[in-house]
């Protein structure tokens, strides 16, 4: 039995729903692996649309920026994409998380 | 995903029903399975089971590639029967620990707002309130009145209805008497051990105030080492 605060699932995928069906262009990001203190359990999800707004969040706001950039190419290409973020790829020198973990996030069109 | 695969989804989290969407990491493709689906020729059958139960999501390995889950439950919510004053101790608790919590109570005397302000109480009775908002098994029912005319009925509900736990103030002479009711009813005695009577966990409360920690104490206990929680 799940308690409150492990459900995975807030209100970003009525948002997902809601932009989608206004007609805009979205991605879904799911936080689907995570390795030590990472931020967000899995499960977690953020939202980007083509502008780049997003709702939600897969990390304490470190590495939103990165997903929402290659959610933007995921929007255009319709192809999903797995991303990985931790202290010890290259990456994370720029977008790294703060809290030493490493996670993984699905991007995925919504269509 | 598509889009009437997340309005399905939504749909079925609005209903407080659970879910799982399947989705294969290395094809994209998805499917969504309902709680109260068939399982037995799914190859994922054992691991869903699991995940409804747990409500975690997460990454299954399978033999065509790794698979995720995302596993939709809903939120624990407790129900009280009675708006007494462990209930008035009980719901600040319940609600600190994560519970979404309904007191409901037929008694005009005892269900005032001024007595539990925050807007969880109902002063109707159990039958009419389940009709619009049903007992399930993500739900918990702690029956405090003492009263039969007003316990007995949302107790069976519970039991009937699959509630992770059911909670039933009074002694066990009191309570002796109750199931006899109840089998007069036509209630299977094998439900009635899910009954946690006495209330709560034995820690000899006195108050009010240490009753309600008891209860609470007893309703984590199902939810986290229940037979029906994750292993």
């Amino acid at each position: 039995m799940p308690a409150t605060d492990t459900s995975p699932l807030a209100d970003v995928l009525r948002t997902a729903e809601a932009w989608r069906g206004s007609g805009r262009a979205v991605a879904l990001a799911t936080v689907i692996e995570t390795w030590g203190s990472a931020p967000r359990a899995v499960g977690s999800h953020l939202v980007i649309d083509s502008d780049g707004n997003f709702e939600g969040s897969v990390s304490g706001g470190c590495v939103e920026g990165a997903v929402v950039s290659e959610a933007l190419d995921v929007i255009e290409t319709g192809k999903p994409a797995t991303l990985e973020f931790g202290v010890a790829d290259e990456t994370a020198w720029q977008v790294g998380l703060s809290c030493g973990g490493r996670i993984r996030v699905y991007v995925e069109p919504v269509i | 995903m598509d889009l009437t695969l997340l309005t399905d989804l939504n749909e079925l989290r609005s209903a407080r029903r659970a879910a799982i969407l399947v989705t294969g990491l290395q094809d994209g493709r998805q499917r969504l399975v309902r709680a109260e689906d068939d399982l037995s020729s799914d190859p994922l059958a054992d691991e869903l089971r699991k995940r409804f139960r747990s409500g975690k999501s997460g990454t299954v390995e399978t033999d065509s590639g790794d698979v995720f889950l995302t596993v939709s439950v809903p939120a624990p919510r407790l129900v009280i029967i009675g708006a007494v004053h462990i209930s008035q101790a009980l719901v600040p608790m319940a609600e600190i620990a994560g519970l979404d919590v309904t007191v409901i109570d037929p008694r005009t005397a005892f269900a005032t707002e001024e007595r539990f302000p925050g807007g969880m109480l109902r002063g109707d009775w159990p039958e009419d309130v389940f009709k619009e908002a049903p007992l399930d098994a993500y739900t918990a029912v702690a029956a405090v009145t003492h009263d039969p005319k007003i316990d007995d009925f949302p107790l069976m509900e519970a039991l009937g209805t699959g509630c992770f736990y059911v909670g039933a103030l009074g002694s066990r002479k009191t309570h002796g008497k109750r199931l006899e009711r109840f089998e007069a009813a036509g209630l299977d005695p094998a439900l009635f051990k899910r009954i946690d009577a006495p209330i709560g966990l034995d820690i000899g409360a006195a108050s009010p105030q240490e009753i309600a920690v008891a209860v609470l104490g007893s309703i984590i206990h199902a939810l986290r080492k229940g037979p029906e929680a994750a292993a």
